[in-house]
């Protein structure tokens, strides 16, 4: 569908003076509903998603990639049927943006990607290091949800059908008791309630809560949880899970 | 009624450069037309009361290619906002001249002077490879590398090349609603 008002646009396929413009995207993906909501999107504007690129941390306080659940995107990628880049790293500082920027190049040249796609929203810090790097790789860079709304961003994952469950939390008001909880409009008024009492930020930018996306258009079937392992302390707690 | 003139070659960069300002236009209930500069039409002009020129990608630099399309400019006597490649194309109208400077990220920048509302040090946020400088414009804010916000020395033409729409909403508020 066309959301947007440029000069010609068929079928999902734009034209500018005539020429089609479509891309040939790689998706850093980390499993969570903003990476695989930027994917959703890409796809929607008619590109290409060539590949998804998953960063593996060993640092659960990495500044720029999210952890939790994260060995599950090659299930979700499986149901999207995209390609799988996975890159690992100790999560230091910088030396985590020279892997992420390995992870781009091995895109670039095993797909031939001109793009790269991220899910973020607010974070200045993720966003400019990954357009530094996509700079100095000549690729274009888009961040499709950059400072979305957050009530409108929620109401755009429900509409479109995204089954998104809780996998970390870690903030006050949002304890263990919401792990596991897939966010449907019912949970979705709790959430509100709470970010109107502990003031949250409502899409979790202040990492008050990870997610993992069960279900979305992307997906040729829905990944269900087979196993699941919980562990943390005081208001800081994970679920790792095994999906089918 | 707004007209906010996007610039983006490639629609996909909407969502980053452009919705953004129409979400604070939203918000602050203003009714506005978002069209791209290829769709222009003199009837749009005279329809609306101010014009804002959003920015688009590091890589996506088409517009660059097309200033004449933008000469409209010249006659325009309504204020006009130009964003990051807003700004170079406002420059360039008054023969202005591009130069090669990457700023990427938060930065602190310094106003001399009150700017809708902003004034001494700031913290913006920055994406751009190119700057402009014009000596039709008088320079209100420099950032160490170049200017970051420029007025007409005569007309309404004001330009950041910094993005307000990221961390400095209020300077989009207070040029439409001035």
């Amino acid at each position: 569908m066309c959301t947007t008002n440029f000069a010609v646009c068929t079928t999902n396929v734009y034209l500018f003076k005539g020429i089609p413009i479509l891309m040939k995207l790689a998706v850093l993906f980390s499993g969570g509903k903003d990476s695989t909501f930027a994917a959703y999107l890409a796809r929607e504007q008619g590109h290409e998603i060539s590949c998804l690129i998953a960063i593996f941390s060993e640092n659960p306080e990495s500044y720029m990639f999210h952890t939790p659940s994260i060995s599950k995107v090659k299930k979700q990628a499986e149901s999207a049927n995209i390609p799988l880049i996975i890159q690992k790293t100790k999560g230091e500082k910088e030396v985590e943006l020279k892997d992420l920027a390995a992870a781009i190049q091995k895109a670039k040249v095993k797909y031939g990607i001109n793009g790269v796609v991220t899910g973020a929203v607010e974070s200045a810090y993720q966003a400019s290091r990954i357009q530094k790097i996509c700079d100095s790789l000549d690729l274009d860079c888009f961040n499709p949800l950059w400072q979305k709304n957050p009530e409108e961003y929620w109401d755009d994952l429900l509409k479109n059908g995204f089954e998104i469950i809780i996998t970390g939390v870690g903030a006050d008001g949002m304890g263990k008791e919401w792990l596991g909880k897939k966010i449907d409009r019912k949970m979705l008024i709790k959430l509100k309630e709470i970010e109107r009492k502990y003031r949250i930020h409502l899409s979790f930018e202040g990492g008050e809560a990870e997610t993992f996306v069960l279900n979305c258009p992307l997906f040729t079937r829905a990944l269900e949880i087979c196993d699941k392992k919980i562990y943390g302390k005081q208001n800081s707690w994970t679920m790792e899970i095994e999906v089918t | 009624m707004i007209l906010l003139i996007k610039i983006c070659k490639i629609p996909f960069h909407y969502f980053e450069f452009v919705k953004p300002i129409e979400d604070i236009l939203k918000k602050l209930n203003i009714e506005f037309i978002t069209v791209h500069y290829n769709d222009l039409t003199s009837e749009m002009f005279s329809k609306v009361d101010k014009v804002i020129i959003s920015g688009t990608s590091l890589k996506d630099n088409s517009f660059l290619d097309d200033i004449d399309k933008f000469d409209w400019i010249k006659e325009f006597d309504k204020p006009v906002l130009g964003i990051c490649g807003g700004m170079h194309i406002l420059g360039l109208i008054y023969d202005g001249k591009l130069k090669e400077v990457q700023e990427i990220g938060l930065n602190t920048i310094n106003f001399n002077e009150e700017f809708f509302g902003f004034n001494g040090k700031t913290e913006v946020y920055e994406l751009h490879n190119l700057c402009v400088e014009s000596s039709e414009f008088n320079v209100i804010a420099i950032s160490e590398e170049c200017p970051q916000a420029i007025k007409h020395k005569h007309r309404l033409l004001y330009a950041v090349l910094f993005h307000p729409e990221v961390r400095n909403k209020k300077l989009i508020e207070r040029f439409v609603k001035c």
